[in-house]
Formats: C-alpha cells, sequence, structure tokens
C-alpha cells in the first residue's frame, strides 16, 4: 500500500477490502472491555486540523489511542497565510518533531497533496476543502458492506450538495472501485463543473430530478443524503429552504415510496444533518437508517487505516504489533 | 560608445546582412558582405547563422519596486528582460505604493535609466489604488517626464462599467490606451484559481469560468466603440474572448489584445497536482482554448504577445493551492517559448513573431524608439536570436530575483542570443550585462509627448 492516504483513488479494490476486513476486526476490539492494541507503540501521530471538526478528529484520536500510538492533536484556525507563515513551514515545523503520520484536515482543496511532497510523514486525508475526505468513503463502504456484501451492481443514489462536497467526491471514487452502480442527484446550480463530461468519462449517472433517480428505474439500494449549508442560499445556488426539501429532501412519502420498492434501502447521512431540509426526522430516525453506524464505523476504519499506511501488511498479526 | 558591426546576421530570418551601429542608431545596412568598412575600434559581433529582429516589447511586466524588492526590482527585472532580447518593458502599476500619480510614474521610469538593461516605461493605475472607484491621475502621469500612455488595474478587473467609461472618455485626449485584465469579479471573484471545467470539478477548486473573461472583453469592446477610446485586452486566455475580439475588429473597434506564452503552451491539466508554480490569473485553459489562441495570434486577431512575469517569493506560493499567489515568470523564456510553439511548428513566420513580441505591442504602447525595421536611422534597439540552438530551462539560472518558473526542466528550440540597447551590448548568450553605473545617454526619451 502506498505512504499516503490522499485521496479514494489511491486504493485498489484488493486494498479497499483489506481494509475493511481490519475495520471488521477493529470492531470487534471496541467491543471488548480493554480495547487497546500494541499495532502502533512507539508512533507518533498528529492530528492536524487546520478547520473545524468534532467527529473525525476525535475518532482519529480514539483510534490512534487504541493502536497504542502516542496522538497529538494540533488545530489552527484559518489558513495558515492569513497568520504570515507558508503552509510548508507550518508542516515542516511540526514534522521536525520525528512524527510518523500527519492526519490533515484543511480548507483549502489539495492541502493535503501539496503537503505530501514536502514531508517524510505519511499523510492522512482527513478532508481537504471541497476535494475529497476518504476515510469517510471508506467508513461509508465499510457499512454498505456490512448490510449489503459485496457492492457490485449494487445502486446507490447520492444526493444534495455536489459541487461543495468532499464526502461525494471520495465516494464516488471508492463506489466505482468497488463496482456500485451510482446515480448522483443536484439541483443544477450544486452539480459540479464539468459534471457532463467526467460523468460519462467515469462512468456514473446524473439526474435533476430526484424522484426519478428514485423511482424511475430500480429500486436503489443505498440512498445517501448530503449535508446542505443554509449559506448556499445567500450565495444564490437555490431560493428557499423549502423549495429544496420539496425537490431535493428525502421527506417521509419518498421514504415510504422507497420502503415500498425495497424494504431493506439504506439510508445514510455523513452528518452533521439539518433535520427537515435535506432529510426529514422519519427517514433520519427510521429502521432503514444507519446514521448512527456510520459514525460508529469510523473509529474501527481509522485504526484499520493507520495500521496499514503505518505498518503495512507484512507487520505480523494486529493483536500482537509490529515492534 | 564605440561602434558596433553586426556582421552576416539574417534580418528577420531573411536574407544575411552587415549592420553598422553608431550613436545608438543603425548608420549602415548592407547585404553585400565586407562592403562595410569596420571602424577600428569598432565591437565586432559575428553573426553568421543568428538573426537580427528589433528588440522585443512587454507590454506586461510585473518588476515589484516599489514593495517587494526581495521578489523583483526594477535592476533585476530589467536584467531578466534584457537577459530574454527585450529592449523596452512595461512595469504594472500594482506596486506599493500604486504607480497611480506622476510622481509614482516617473519614478519608476528613473529607476529603469539607473538599471540601464531595458526602456522600462511605467504603467499607470486607471483608478486610485487599483480600488476601481476613482479616476487616478490620467492626466498628469501622462504629462509627466515618463509620458505614460498605457493604464492598468491588472491583477483586478474595472468591473463598473461605469468606472471604464470615463477613464475611456477621459484618456482619449491624450491617445491613452487602457490595458483590461478582464474577469468580470462577480463570475470569477478572488478565489476562482482553476478553469471552471471538469477538472476543477473533480479537484474542488473554485472555477474561473470562461465567459468571465468574453463578458467583459464584449462589454467593453461596446464601451471603446461608444467613447472611440482604445481597450486593450490582457492576456486573453479563452477561444471565447478570442471570438469577441475577432468580432470587435471586424466592426473597426478600436480593440487590441495580448497573449501570454503560458497560455500558449501550458495546458489545465497542469494543476491536477495541486502544484502553485502553475496557479496563474487568467488560469490555465484546456487544449481547445491553447488551439484557438495560437491561431489568433497567428492570423492576426491577437497583436502582441507579452509575458505577465510575475515574480513571487517562496514562501507566498508555498500555501495550500487556493492561498497561494497568482503569477509565473516569464521574461527570460519568452521568446524559446513563442519560437518553439509558434514559428519552430509551421504557424508562423520569424517576421510574424517578430512583429508580436516587437513592433505590435511597441504600437500599441505608442513607444516610437522600438520594434522599428532594421534600416538606417532607427534606434539600434536589437536582438541576435539563434532559432536552431536548444535551450533546457533552468530556474536557477535565472536573474529574476524568484524561482517561480513553470518552465524548469523543458526544452526548447530557439535562443536569444545578444541584445542591444541604443547600441550598446545588453545581454550576450542569453545572460545580461551589468552597466557601469550612472547611465545616461537620453536613450529613455522616446515616450514623452
Amino acid at each position: 500500500m502506498a505512504r499516503h492516504l490522499l485521496s479514494a483513488a489511491d486504493l485498489t479494490r484488493d486494498e479497499v477490502l483489506e481494509i475493511l476486513r481490519t475495520a471488521a476486526s477493529m470492531h470487534d476490539v471496541q467491543r471488548r472491555e480493554v480495547k487497546k492494541l500494541p499495532a502502533l507503540r512507539g508512533r507518533t501521530v498528529i492530528n492536524l486540523f487546520f478547520e473545524d471538526s468534532t467527529r473525525t478528529r476525535s475518532s482519529f484520536e480514539i483510534a490512534g489511542k487504541w493502536m497504542s500510538a502516542d496522538t497529538i492533536n494540533i488545530t489552527g484556525k484559518g489558513s495558515s497565510a492569513s497568520k504570515g507563515e507558508s503552509l510548508r513551514d507550518t508542516v515542516l515545523t511540526i514534522t521536525a518533531m520525528a512524527v510518523d503520520a500527519l492526519v490533515i484536515r484543511h480548507s483549502a482543496s489539495g492541502a493535503c497533496h501539496q503537503v505530501a511532497e514536502w514531508v517524510d510523514a505519511s499523510v492522512i486525508n482527513a478532508g481537504d476543502g471541497t476535494h475529497e475526505h476518504p476515510t469517510q468513503a471508506l467508513l461509508d463502504a465499510y457499512t454498505m458492506t456490512q448490510r449489503l456484501g459485496d457492492l457490485e451492481g449494487r445502486r446507490v443514489v447520492i444526493v444534495g450538495d455536489l459541487t461543495h462536497s468532499r464526502v461525494f467526491r471520495s465516494n464516488l471514487l471508492l463506489l466505482k472501485t468497488l463496482g456500485a452502480d451510482v446515480t448522483v442527484v443536484a439541483p443544477p446550480t450544486l452539480m459540479p463543473s464539468g459534471a457532463g463530461p467526467w460523468s460519462r468519462q467515469d462512468g456514473f449517472a446524473l439526474e435533476q430530478d430526484l424522484d426519478d433517480a428514485l423511482f424511475g428505474g430500480p429500486p436503489p439500494d443505498v440512498v445517501m443524503m448530503l449535508r446542505v449549508q443554509r449559506e448556499r442560499m445567500s450565495g444564490g445556488y437555490f431560493p428557499t429552504a423549502r423549495e429544496y426539501t420539496v425537490g431535493y429532501g428525502l421527506t417521509r412519502p419518498r421514504l415510504d415510496r422507497l420502503r415500498a420498492a425495497n424494504d431493506d434501502v439504506l439510508v445514510m447521512h455523513p452528518g452533521p444533518m439539518n433535520r427537515g431540509l435535506e432529510i426529514s426526522a422519519e427517514a433520519a430516525d427510521s429502521l432503514n437508517s444507519v446514521i448512527l453506524d456510520q459514525v460508529s464505523a469510523g473509529v474501527a476504519v481509522r485504526m484499520a487505516v493507520l495500521y496499514h499506511l503505518l505498518v503495512g501488511t507484512d507487520g505480523g498479526s494486529i493483536e500482537e504489533g509490529s515492534a | 560608445m564605440s561602434d558596433l558591426v553586426i556582421t552576416g546576421a539574417r534580418i528577420l530570418g531573411e536574407a544575411a546582412a552587415d549592420v553598422l551601429v553608431r550613436d545608438g542608431e543603425i548608420a549602415q545596412v548592407s547585404e553585400q558582405p565586407g562592403a562595410i568598412e569596420i571602424p577600428v575600434d569598432a565591437e565586432v559581433i559575428d553573426a553568421d547563422g543568428l538573426a537580427l529582429l528589433p528588440g522585443f516589447v512587454d507590454l506586461h511586466t510585473h518588476l515589484r519596486e516599489p514593495g517587494r524588492e526581495d521578489t523583483e526590482t526594477v535592476a533585476s527585472g530589467s536584467a531578466a528582460a534584457a537577459a530574454g532580447g527585450f529592449t523596452a518593458v512595461l512595469a504594472m502599476a500594482n506596486t506599493n505604493p500604486v504607480t497611480d500619480t506622476g510622481e509614482a510614474a516617473v519614478h519608476i521610469l528613473e529607476l529603469g535609466r539607473r538599471a540601464g538593461l531595458v526602456e522600462v516605461q511605467p504603467v499607470g493605475a486607471v483608478t486610485k489604488g487599483l480600488r476601481g472607484e476613482e479616476l487616478a491621475e490620467l492626466g498628469l502621469m501622462a504629462r509627466s517626464k515618463a509620458g505614460v500612455r498605457v493604464f492598468s488595474d491588472d491583477g483586478r478587473c474595472i468591473g463598473d462599467a461605469r468606472v471604464m467609461r470615463r477613464a475611456l472618455e477621459y484618456i482619449r485626449g491624450f491617445g491613452g490606451v487602457i490595458s483590461q485584465h478582464s474577469q468580470e469579479p462577480h463570475l470569477a471573484d478572488g478565489s476562482a484559481c482553476c478553469h471552471e471545467g471538469e477538472l476543477s470539478g473533480r479537484l474542488g477548486l473554485p472555477g474561473w469560468p470562461s465567459p468571465a473573461e468574453s463578458s467583459i472583453i464584449a462589454r467593453d469592446a461596446m464601451l471603446a466603440q461608444h467613447t472611440g477610446s482604445r481597450v486593450h485586452v490582457a492576456h486573453v486566455s479563452t477561444a471565447e474572448g478570442v471570438e469577441v475580439i475577432r468580432w470587435a475588429k471586424a466592426r473597426g473597434i478600436a480593440l487590441t489584445a495580448e497573449v501570454t506564452p503560458h497560455h500558449l503552451a501550458l495546458d489545465v491539466s497542469r494543476v491536477t497536482g495541486y502544484d502553485p508554480t502553475f496557479k496563474v490569473n487568467p488560469p490555465l485553459r484546456p487544449q481547445e482554448d491553447i488551439m484557438a489562441l495560437r491561431e489568433a495570434l497567428a492570423d492576426g486577431t491577437i497583436d502582441a504577445v507579452a509575458t505577465d512575469h510575475a515574480p513571487h517569493a517562496r514562501h507566498d506560493k508555498e500555501h495550500a493551492f487556493v492561498d497561494a499567489a497568482f503569477g509565473m515568470l516569464g521574461l527570460e523564456t519568452a521568446f524559446s517559448v513563442v519560437h518553439d510553439v509558434m514559428v519552430r511548428s509551421g504557424r508562423m513566420s520569424l517576421a510574424d513573431l517578430s512583429t508580436r513580441m516587437s513592433s505590435a505591442p511597441a504600437r500599441i504602447a505608442g513607444l516610437t524608439g522600438h520594434g522599428r525595421s532594421v534600416e538606417v536611422g532607427a534606434p539600434a534597439n536589437l536582438v541576435l536570436v539563434d532559432t536552431a540552438a536548444q535551450v533546457v530551462v533552468d530556474k536557477n539560472a535565472s536573474h529574476s530575483l524568484s524561482r517561480n518558473n513553470p518552465w524548469h526542466g523543458s526544452t526548447f528550440t530557439g535562443a536569444v542570443h545578444t541584445t542591444v540597447l541604443r547600441g550598446r551590448l545588453t545581454a550576450r548568450d542569453g545572460r545580461a550585462l551589468v552597466p557601469e553605473p550612472a547611465v545616461g545617454g537620453g536613450w529613455a526619451a522616446e515616450a514623452q509627448p
């Protein structure tokens, strides 16, 4: 496996499946009374978060700690540019302290790719601007495979603000690797530029009408709702929250219709949710919802990613550690 | 100053001739080998196999002085220009302080004279502080010793149509021209940094859509027609921008345009790895745009090549892509890139290149001493080029104080050999010759009214 995890596209199908298998055994560890594994003993993992995050940062922190790594959080609001220090200087200062892995979240697309060029440590992308969030895609894939098994040919519909969504981009890449049949839905103003040629090149379907996407063909296996930021309204992307919900929300009537077609349909959301905007309370709390499973998978998947990047597959048994 | 004799140079790449330069002017041209009697103390350049062209003129250079002398000075930028075969450069106004007064313009002019390697002609800001609101002292800059004729808020677009209209009306009286950075500020705001298209969608970078350029060119063309004044389109980068320019010219509107070497040669795929070296404004575009730009330069729809030489400190580039500074170096590599892409490929002749890099920009800027034919009586602002030489670009060999060079490691065919400013050598074998201190000579006076 490569040294870094910058994009969901960095992983081959076999590597993804291996990470998911490791994640499953890590998930079992989580249910033990004593959760600590020695696998990353003596390793230093720095969570470098230039942008606010609660769930991603804490799940990386817990993942590192349960693997016995020394985990340190560094947070800095705003871009380093505004402080007069270059991004390169900032990360070189930190990696000068003999760091094994840098988990980075940054508000700018591509920041992790740039950092990976400058440092010796493994770089894990924990969300870069509106570009990618590969560990989210892995935990989503984990959640899906736990319920559905192999994703080959499974129908996944992704709905929402695609332009600004790193969750969408990473899921699209990873689901393609796993052979799923993906349809993406957004109002025209929130469809990424060049989506037409992109979808033809990468083999996914575009829809502007949510009902066509959900009910126009074979019933979906997964419906993934993305968060819509209310600020987008002032940017003129759509007129009102009400209009968005009518067009693109997973409302109760839509949920009922979906379940009538496929009683086992999975409802997903990367969080945090705007209940009543993109997802109704009924959908979020239904038996079809796996939203909390996604959160729960986060730690196990990140343990698996740290393990595969820092120890690799030849490092011996996870339970025994590498040292 | 001793006489200079250039022997055996092919003028505009055509017939070989000997040229005698005396007192800064071309004194004799003869196609008869040996017909020119070589004065005893003359400097002789054996130019066998080289082509002789009028010195290049750059309509669009950022010299960063005053304000960012750590990234470039008038002297270091002049050295880069001379090494690149330029004999005149237009220094953009977005310095700190901005060149928006007569005094500021004269200061730039004098710094250029002191450096003595190239004629540095200041560009004046259109609006105070480049804020796009109130007119800068356009008339005082024009009347100053610097004789400013080209005005630009480059780096920013004059988005307010009323301000643009007033500025055009105002400068018409003294034959000025506005060089517009065409970027509709609502369609492409300050964060826009990647051509809007499939790649910006994939990379999650803020898109810079083509109509943000073409809509401003169209608006400015109508304002030029309405006011009877002149607009120059800086660094056109899109096929649709070219289409609007072609349309405006066909209507007889006084519109001219320039293209940069990088927009002729580098496509948007360069930003795939988020390397800020390739972050430039307007952004690198797809192949279809590049092909349209090459065609338009060849057929004259685009009048001139201009470098948009934009030095930046390493620490201003080593930010996340959206936070990094816009711009790349261009003075030293311009000829090699344009020669390789346009002449060697057969799209145009060396004489066409000379028009686009010398006479057309000199005419647009009103620099009467540059871009002249190689003939008796013309000021000896000349460049010798070797059209067969291979150049491998090494960013560390630059005269610039900055290293944001997108061509590092690239190979081109075509190199600048020698540059002559008013009869004096300013560069040889691609290296600038640092002049004696306190150069005088009045060679920079052409732009005065």
